[in-house]
């Protein structure tokens, strides 16, 4: 089951997060934090999978937008590897164009929509 | 006042700002704004006040006032205010909050909406944050959607049960017949999702699991025509049609096939299909292998299976991409216990991962490693594995050094190669090592006699160099304590024999004593090191006395309470030292799993606060037990009987009884199993409380002739349903005159309850001839192995 998806930048600012248990607000942007350090000190040519607390990080860069997603034991790693991917690419087609930034993204209010449709990509 | 500002000229706005404080400042600024707008029940634009907070609630700013705006939104007839309201109530509010009951009859009235994009968000947001109260009120309509033919909202519908059925588990039945009809879904959508609600309820509950077993054929056509399909340009990612599917359906297959034969057999075709025609260059393709892989090892499959599966793992393993080789190494640690011989096949790359730079990976190769030792490989396996442990991450050496013990305690060819390996991982991880690791070393140590020479030469040579980590030197200056003479007499076949006189030994306990980097508990063990090197060696009993004299007064109450104990054996009972002090006898065996039978001895006297070891077992000479039972009768010091946590108490008492006479305790007749040319040998029993096909038997040997027995050797066999462990006798020599025995202990495992019975072979020097008798024992009271 996916327990949070998080699209965070270089620099720690976090663009896009949604929880899908409940975390305390405080809680969430410390997990944020240790979440990005992690991934910003893995190599190019590492696993993409990283075993944090009791579940798994899988994580993929994209330019400077790292997309993280956090995992229990039940899933196939590889195949939420894949649909971060997905996402990425229906975003890109949606909005023409993804850029680090993401101003493209924010651009459009349907955008939040999509967060909807992630909502059922969850189980 | 002036229209509040839209959403992206706020995150503008924010991005602007350069620090932390800047960006708080502004967001307090709009928060006030909003807050203003709210009491004034702005209609036009509460939407996109509440699209604003929502943005900052994400980036972590609190915003539940924005709680009852959501509801306003959700109330309101237009479509975006619903939107954001629905979307707002997904992320602000959850059964936490009392509010979120005040949504469930909007969410009923627009499940009934005429638009379906509306009834779309309501489903969505039911089964987000639904309480168990609002789906036990809305499950009927649930149903009602998903018996629709709209697929648009089937697939909504199909995930909100899933919600439903998560929250209150007994409304799964309401589900059931709706079922029925969801497989013949042509959208992938619906069937996605089906499968995902199909799944749930297997997985909560074994009758649903059994009915839906005769879904197996259909759940195989759907996957044949994934994989036998051209391409479809709606479904495909990467050259594969639609892989989300396809993995959500093997992991269905899996949880109907596991445990039952049918479905297994009707989906060993599929399998096969899948496995070989998947294409592998792509990271789809390894996920969809992976799954299978997965369903293969879990459900009852041929072996031909098997086989194919375990070999994929193998492929995986050479694979360049770390994704695809982490993934291969946890499906392996997953089966190497039900298919051990096929995994060993491909022991040398999993060992070869062990020097991958990946942290994920060297933790599963290491883990699989551990698996993978057994008798025959172990020399080779502990030798990458000692490597490893020297150059791994800090997090790693716990887990490795406890890994190795347990692989060199089962495995070890030779006690001198268990010991060398001890001591390597001592010296590299040593200050990683468990606590429970110290005593269980030096239980090692006492009992494997020929060993301690070397042992402690090699323990001595450690230290001088580095006394910082601290499992080390305890285990070091325990050994000292008790070998110190060994080191000194520079004796020792295996090495060089260093040059060692008692000064500079007693320099480094001292340093130990004295440094910093010493936790309290070494400390206790160095003192106690010194004080028992006053026997050991000869002349630098003064120098030991002083030391043990200034520690009376030292601020660690544990310290001082042993110098003045020690102090006080120096002043007022030097005759009593020799024979307190002396060597320790074999420690009976005890296994790892917390209290057993150990056999509990009166013996050790000595004061309280000594060892925190188990207490040593074995019974001791009976001339040593006269002294200690003088000091029982005449002397100030009370006898504090270490107390075991055992499960036979009684016995303690019942060996000390034996001491004084045949006196047995525990219920069952001694027997004398030989007898002849003045060598008698009686067995006396005990029978475990905790494993009852367990019997120990202690012999005892005694001369009654007038020249001692040396070099005696006892040996026994047992039929082969018994087994049998044998344990280091107390000493080899047999006083004349009856004056001493040897004792040994037995233990015997009878799961079988069958009669005892025993053959012995006995070899000793005697009257300077070797001497050797075979005997069997037949005597065995009922008691000892019914």
């Amino acid at each position: 089951m996916i327990k949070f998806f998080l699209m965070v930048n270089k620099q720690g600012q976090t663009r896009l997060s949604r929880y899908y248990e409940h975390v305390e607000i405080n809680k969430r942007t410390m997990l944020e934090a240790e979440v990005i350090k992690k991934c910003l000190s893995r190599s190019k040519d590492q696993c993409s999978f990283i075993e944090y607390k009791d579940f798994k990080l899988v994580y993929r860069q994209y330019a400077a937008l790292f997309v993280v997603v956090g995992i229990n034991e039940t899933e196939n790693e590889m195949a939420v590897y894949e649909l971060i991917h997905n996402f990425v690419e229906v975003l890109d087609k949606y909005f023409s164009r993804v850029v680090s930034e993401i101003l493209t993204l924010i651009r459009n209010i349907s955008y939040f929509s999509k967060l909807s449709y992630v909502s059922h990509l969850r189980e | 006042m002036p229209a509040p500002i839209r959403l992206r000229e706020l995150i503008r706005t924010i991005r602007t700002a350069r620090t932390q404080a800047e960006e708080r400042e502004m967001i307090q600024k709009e928060c006030a704004a909003i807050r203003s707008s709210f009491r004034e029940e702005d209609n036009t634009y509460r939407c996109r006040n509440v699209a604003k907070l929502l943005y900052m609630h994400m980036l972590g700013y609190p915003a539940h006032f924005g709680q009852l705006e959501c509801l306003k939104l959700i109330a309101s007839q237009k479509f975006t205010d619903k939107r954001i309201g629905y979307l707002g109530a997904m992320l602000l509010l959850d059964e936490r909050q009392d509010v979120h009951l005040l949504m469930t009859n909007c969410i009923k009235n627009d499940l009934n909406h005429s638009t379906q994009y509306v009834q779309g968000l309501a489903l969505c947001t039911l089964g987000c944050m639904g309480s168990s109260e609002m789906c036990r009120d809305l499950a009927g309509e649930v149903e009602k959607l998903l018996k629709t033919s709209n697929s648009y909202l089937r697939k909504k519908a199909a995930l909100c049960a899933v919600h439903v059925i998560r929250k209150v588990p007994e409304l799964m039945e309401m589900f059931l017949p709706a079922t029925k009809n969801l497989l013949n879904e042509k959208n992938h959508g619906v069937l996605h999702t089906s499968v995902v609600l199909l799944t749930e309820m297997c997985e909560r509950s074994p009758d649903m699991l059994a009915h839906f077993r005769k879904l197996v054929p259909q759940l195989v056509r759907i996957l044949k025509n994934l994989i036998m399909s051209g391409y479809s340009p709606e479904h495909d990612v990467s050259g594969i049609s639609d892989p989300f599917l396809q993995v959500r359906i093997l992991r269905l297959l899996r949880i109907l096939g596991r445990n039952d034969d049918d479905s297994s057999e009707a989906m060993n075709d599929i399998l096969a299909q899948v496995a070989t025609n998947t294409e592998t260059s792509k990271n789809v393709g390894n996920a969809i292998l992976y799954e299978t892989v997965l369903t293969i090892m879990d459900i009852k499959s041929e072996s031909g299976l098997r086989v194919l599966a375990i070999n994929i793992l193998g492929r995986f393993l050479l694979n360049n991409d770390k994704n695809i080789r982490y993934v291969a190494l946890t499906s392996l640690l997953k089966t190497v216990q039900t298919d051990h011989n096929a995994v060993q096949r491909h022991r040398s790359t999993i060992v070869d991962c062990l020097k991958d730079l990946d942290v994920s990976i060297k933790r599963r190769a290491m883990e699989l490693s551990f698996a993978l030792v057994n008798g025959n490989n172990v020399r080779g396996m502990m030798k990458e594995l000692l490597y490893f442990l020297d150059s791994c991450e800090p997090e790693f050496k716990a887990d490795c050094a406890s890994g190795i013990f347990l692989a060199a305690e089962k495995y070890a060819p030779s006690k001198r190669w268990h010991i060398d390996t001890i001591m390597r991982v001592l010296t590299t991880a040593g200050s990683y090592v468990r606590d429970d690791a110290v005593p269980n070393l030096i239980q090692l140590i006492t009992n494997s006699v020929e060993m301690h020479a070397y042992t402690v030469q090699r323990l001595y040579k450690a230290i001088l160099g580095d006394y910082s980590q601290q499992p080390l030197v305890q285990v070091a200056s325990w050994c000292i304590g008790e070998y110190g003479d060994l080191l000194v007499s520079g004796q020792c076949e295996e090495e060089e024999p260093i040059q060692a006189t008692e000064d500079e030994v007693l320099d480094i306990l001292e340093s130990v004593l004295i440094s910093n980097m010493s936790a309290s508990v070494t400390r206790g063990y160095a003192l106690t090191a010194i004080m028992k090197l006053s026997t050991r060696f000869t002349c630098t009993v003064n120098r030991i006395k002083k030391v043990v004299s200034i520690y009376g007064s030292s601020i660690d109450v544990e310290l001082q309470q042993r110098a003045v104990e020690y102090n006080a054996l120096f002043k007022k009972y030097d005759h009593m030292r020799p024979a307190l002090l002396e060597r320790m006898p074999v420690m009976e065996k005890v296994t790892t799993n917390g209290p057993t039978e150990i056999v509990q001895t009166n013996g050790e006297t000595e004061p309280a606060v000594l060892e925190t070891k188990p207490p040593p077992s074995g019974l001791q000479p009976a001339s040593q037990a006269n002294d200690l039972l003088d000091l029982l009768g005449g002397s100030d010091i009370t006898p504090v009987i270490p107390t075991a946590p055992t499960s036979k108490p009684a016995s303690a008492g019942g060996e000390l009884l034996d001491l004084l006479g045949d006196l047995n305790l525990t219920g069952i007749p001694s027997i004398t199993a030989y007898n002849k040319n003045g060598l008698k040998i009686d067995f006396t029993f005990e029978r475990s409380n905790t494993n009852p096909s367990v019997t120990v038997i202690t012999i005892q040997a005694s001369n009654s002739t007038e020249l001692d027995m040396t070099d005696f050797v006892f040996q026994a066999a047992v039929p082969k349903t018994f087994q049998l462990q044998l344990l280091s006798p107390s000493s080899s020599v047999i006083p004349a005159f009856n004056s001493g025995t040897i004792t040994q202990v037995i233990k015997v495992l009878n799961p079988q309850k069958q009669q005892l019975r025993m053959r012995i072979k006995l070899t000793y020097n005697h009257k300077g001839s070797a001497m050797q008798d075979l005997a069997e024992v037949n005597n065995f009271p009922p008691q000892s192995w019914q």
